[in-house]
């Protein structure tokens, strides 16, 4: 077992991982994490997306020691206190699921690109969002939430 | 008063948990001492096993059990289960059927141990002679099972119990008219032949089961649709009396006929008994393609024309590829077997469809229940016969239609079916008589339609209980299962009308067969009806017991009093409940065994059209599609907006078993069973446009004018892409999936240049 000290979604944790241990069963298995979950195993479906150092990454694929020094963003941070992120409320207005289970996938990814690019085209949209897999085919919808989110942020910001 | 609650596009009332990954998943549940199974499966498709020998495994680090069929035994006397037929073994005994077949499982407290253990047993074989193609296998002296052994769960396979030394699991039979004459008396004849391929659900929340068992009873926590089936089919297993077998689900990610039935189940409760405590198993991705599939077929169609372009007689020969285990696939022979001349008004028919057993993983039901199969004939060979006709393929569709009050194949007559409606929708949606733009040199485009139907299931009970609290919030105990299409918040808008209250208000329970009543199944686009109709009955009872406390409290009838007010003036404070209850099981006329006619052969019709729009490279076969426009009667939608999404959803998925997916399988062995290979649909593989139309309907038997849609999108996707693709280049593809290589084939063919096989 290796130590392990990182950043989880804004504040310090210390555990200890093995060498086999993947960082989606450590956000599981040790902080009781469940928004990132495994379903291919071979970071092709993007269910286990988390963001690391600013990076989305496939959690299942990604060796929890290697988190290290790191700073991880789950899903669960968009929603401090029962408050949702307009990327969430975005996903609801939008009908941008069925069965969940790929959901928080897509809205770290879509944080991730409107966090770098705060209006994007609709082919950037769809660039980003070409590794996740959605075997309910929500994708219409998923676009169109995607853009409703980047004019929610916008109109967030000139509020405050 | 509140405001209408049907016609409401209320976003699903678990959308905030499904938004910050709260939502419940069995994926997630764990429970104290829980033990992690790993299964140890077949290598061969078809052998005797000679002999187990785990005990490399049983010393390894962390192991807790290793299982075999034989110690299943010592906790299930007859160990054989299955929905049609009791043909599937918890643990392979004797023999194995298919590769990827179950043989034995580990059991650890770490899953990697498990897993790790697993790989360390091995297994012998005397390889036996295997058979793969379905229409083969109809007449193989090789022989996946030596008896039928039908469930007794449908009375209809009764007459097979007993019959050897066949593959051929269930023979379906209908005739209509004098098919010889009309085909004899014919002005022009036309046949063809088309083939679908084996694909599998892939939910991304992969097939998972725990059970906590002890001799006092079983808990069985599962990603299930088919929670009271599995209550009522693991306490025949285990031969106890129902109320010792609870089931409980959550949330399923994704389910899509995946996770009916048995699945799991049988196998963790067995183990569990085993171990003495909770035993967890979650399928990888890769395991599933192992547990159910959908079925690939082959569809020999031949149609009569009259001189006016009428179709006078149509002949349907359909083998349906089950696999090794017949799942609920006899179920798919028939009761979309009677479907499979389409939705024509046609004199004359003869079906004949053929459950066939082989050497593959078992197939079951696929959202749509075996209908995109027969569509993807029916559409295909109708288009060929109208361009053969020099008609315009929506005319010629539009000549032959069914029309309300026409009888079915079966003699069961259309009711509440919109078939033209949504066909002219499609065809108006496209411009159909307007020009279009074909494009020129080597990038050509086309369009094309289909249109399919669907007959719902019958007869299949559900029961529902609205309890309404003292102070007026109502709760719905309701067996059906949430995966995704938006049912609990459907469920929820019916109570409310009727309650006329707000839909969010009201909680529905998930399923537990400890506390929900029961309901036959979450398939076969069943529930908003079926479910539907019970738990508008509950609650109508609710409604009526609450006047009834009123009338007891002494309040004139029709009073207009706050319900927490009734209970306050009839208990005297907040205190005491009323209770609904309803239940719906649907006529039906069960098919005359030799005729296969019946005058009632379901409550209700599903109809759904596509068009396509589609650009090919005439040098490399690619096909893209431009536009898919979809037109549906879903009946009076209870949420518009969740029917549209379930009928895109199930347009994109038939769109990857059109375009790109295929299990690959050589010799038994399947190639390609993970996502690196095999590839559902992504965003970048949609068309630039989808649209979805609803025709406006009403089914008047339904609860509030609605009926099923789950499946409505699947139907005409597959056939109105390869009727676009002739339209473009003037070849046809009769076998999915429509690949460029497929494609490239049929354009050098036409050119007179054919590719060598191989």
């Amino acid at each position: 077992m290796t130590r392990v000290s990182f950043t989880l979604n804004g504040r310090s944790v210390t555990t200890e991982a093995a060498a086999s241990e993947s960082l989606v069963e450590l956000l599981r298995d040790r902080f009781a994490l469940y928004g990132a979950r495994e379903s291919c195993g071979q970071g092709l479906c993007g269910c286990c997306t988390v963001i690391l150092d600013e990076r989305p990454v496939s959690g299942c694929l990604y060796p929890a020691v290697f988190a290290d020094g790191a700073s991880v963003v789950t899903i669960e941070a968009l929603s401090p206190g029962g408050g949702l992120d307009p990327i969430q409320e975005a996903f609801i207005e939008a009908g941008a699921f069925q069965c969940g289970f790929c959901t928080p996938g897509f809205i770290l990814m879509a944080k991730d690109l409107l966090d770098r690019h705060p209006e994007p085209s609709e082919e950037e949209i769809r660039r980003q969002l070409s590794g996740n897999l959605c075997r309910c085919g929500a994708y219409p919808e998923i676009v169109e939430a995607v853009k409703l989110a980047a004019i929610k942020r916008r109109t967030t910001r000139r509020q405050t | 008063m509140s405001a209408r609650q049907i016609g409401r596009s209320l976003p699903r009332l678990e959308a905030r948990a499904k938004v910050t990954g709260r939502a419940e998943y069995v994926h997630n549940l764990r429970l104290p001492g829980m033990l992690y199974g790993k299964i140890f499966r077949s290598i061969v498709p078809h052998g005797r096993i000679r002999g187990v020998d785990t005990a490399a495994a049983r010393a390894m680090p962390g192991v807790e059990l290793v299982a075999t069929a034989a110690d299943i035994r010592t906790v299930v006397a007859d160990p054989y289960y299955g929905p049609a037929f009791h043909d599937q073994p918890i643990l392979a005994e004797e023999k194995v059927r298919h590769v990827g077949e179950p043989i034995a499982v580990v059991l650890a407290l770490d899953p990697k141990a498990a897993e790790a253990a697993a790989q360390a047993i091995e297994a012998e074989y005397d390889e036996l002679p295997a058979v793969y193609d379905e229409v083969e296998a109809a007449i193989s002296p090789v022989h996946v099972h030596d008896a039928l052994k039908p469930a007794g769960t449908f009375p209809d396979l009764a007459h097979l119990a007993g019959r050897r030394d066949t593959n051929v699991a269930l023979d379906f039979h209908l005739r209509r008219g004098d098919p010889e004459r009309a085909f004899a008396e014919a002005s022009r004849v036309f046949a063809h032949t088309f083939r679908t391929q084996t694909v599998m659900h892939t939910p991304l929340e992969p097939l998972v089961s725990i059970a906590d068992a002890s001799p006092d009873g079983v808990t069985i926590y599962t990603s299930s649709q088919s929670p009271s089936f599995v209550r009522i089919e693991i306490a025949r297993l285990l031969r106890w009396p129902e109320n010792r077998v609870r089931v409980k689900t959550a949330f399923l990610g994704g389910g899509f006929g995946a996770k009916v039935y048995v699945k799991l189940e049988a196998l963790v409760t067995a183990l569990s008994l085993l171990a003495r405590r909770p035993v967890k198993i979650s399928l990888a991705m890769e395991e599933q393609f192992f547990t159910i599939t959908k079925h690939a077929t082959t569809f020999h169609i031949r149609s009569a024309l009259d001189r006016e372009g009428r179709i006078t007689a149509r002949r349907c020969e359909v083998y349906w590829n089950g696999g090794a285990y017949a799942d609920i696939g006899p179920r798919v022979a028939q009761k979309s077997g009677f479907s499979a001349a389409g939705p024509y008004d046609i004199e004359n028919v003869s079906i004949d469809s053929y459950e066939i057993y082989t050497n593959l993983p078992p197939a079951g039901a696929l959202r749509g229940f075996g209908v995109p199969q027969l569509v993807w004939a029916y559409e295909s060979h109708t288009d060929l016969i109208a361009r053969s006709l020099g008609l315009d393929p929506v005319e010629f569709r539009r000549r032959n239609l069914l029309r309300e009050g026409r009888p079915q194949a079966t003699g069961t007559l259309m009711r509440d079916a919109r078939l033209e409606a949504v066909l002219d929708r499609v065809a108006a949606r496209l411009d159909w008589g307007g020009s279009f733009a074909r494009g020129g040199g080597t990038k050509r485009r086309g369009r094309g339609v289909a249109i399919g139907f669907k007959a719902s299931i019958a007869p299949t009970t559900s029961v529902a209980i609205v309890n309404i609290s003292a102070d007026g919030s109502a709760t719905l105990y309701c067996g059906t299962v949430d995966m995704g299409q938006g049912a609990t918040t459907a469920m929820a808008q019916i109570v409310a009308e009727t309650l006329d209250i707000d839909a969010e208000t009201v909680r529905v329970l998930a399923p537990d067969t400890d506390v929900t009543p029961y309901d036959m199944s979450t398939l076969g686009s069943r529930s908003t009806y079926h479910m539907g109709l019970a738990v508008k009955r509950a609650a109508e009872e609710a409604r009526e017991r609450l006047a009834a406390l009123a009338a007891e409290a002494g309040l004139p009838p029709g009073s207009n009093v706050p319900t927490p007010e009734i209970f306050r003036k009839r208990y005297g404070m907040q205190a005491g409940n009323v209770v609904g209850t309803g239940s719906f099981v649907p006529a039906y006329t069960p098919p005359d065994h030799a005729s296969g006619l019946t005058d009632n052969a379901t409550p209700y019709w599903m109809v759904g059209a596509a068009g396509a729009e589609v650009e090919v490279d005439t040098e490399t076969g690619a096909v893209t599609v431009l536009r898919l426009v979809l037109a549906a009667d879903a009946g009076t939608p209870i949420n518009p907006k969740i029917v549209e999404t379930q009928l895109s959803g199930a347009a994109i998925m038939q769109l990857g078993f059109t375009m790109q997916e295929r299990m690959e399988f050589a010799d038994g062995q399947l190639l390609n069973p993970s996502f690196a290979e095999y590839k559902i649909p992504a965003i970048s593989d949609l068309p630039a446009r989808i649209e979805v139309d609803l025709v406006d309907a009403a089914e008047q038997s339904g609860p509030y004018g609605a009926k099923g849609v789950g499946e409505t999108g699947t139907f005409a996707v597959s056939p109105a892409i390869a009727n676009a693709i002739h339209d473009a280049v003037g070849v046809r593809v009769s076998e999915l999936p429509i690949t460029a290589e497929a494609v490239y084939r049929a354009l050098r063919l036409a050119a007179g240049d054919p590719l060598p096989q191989g």
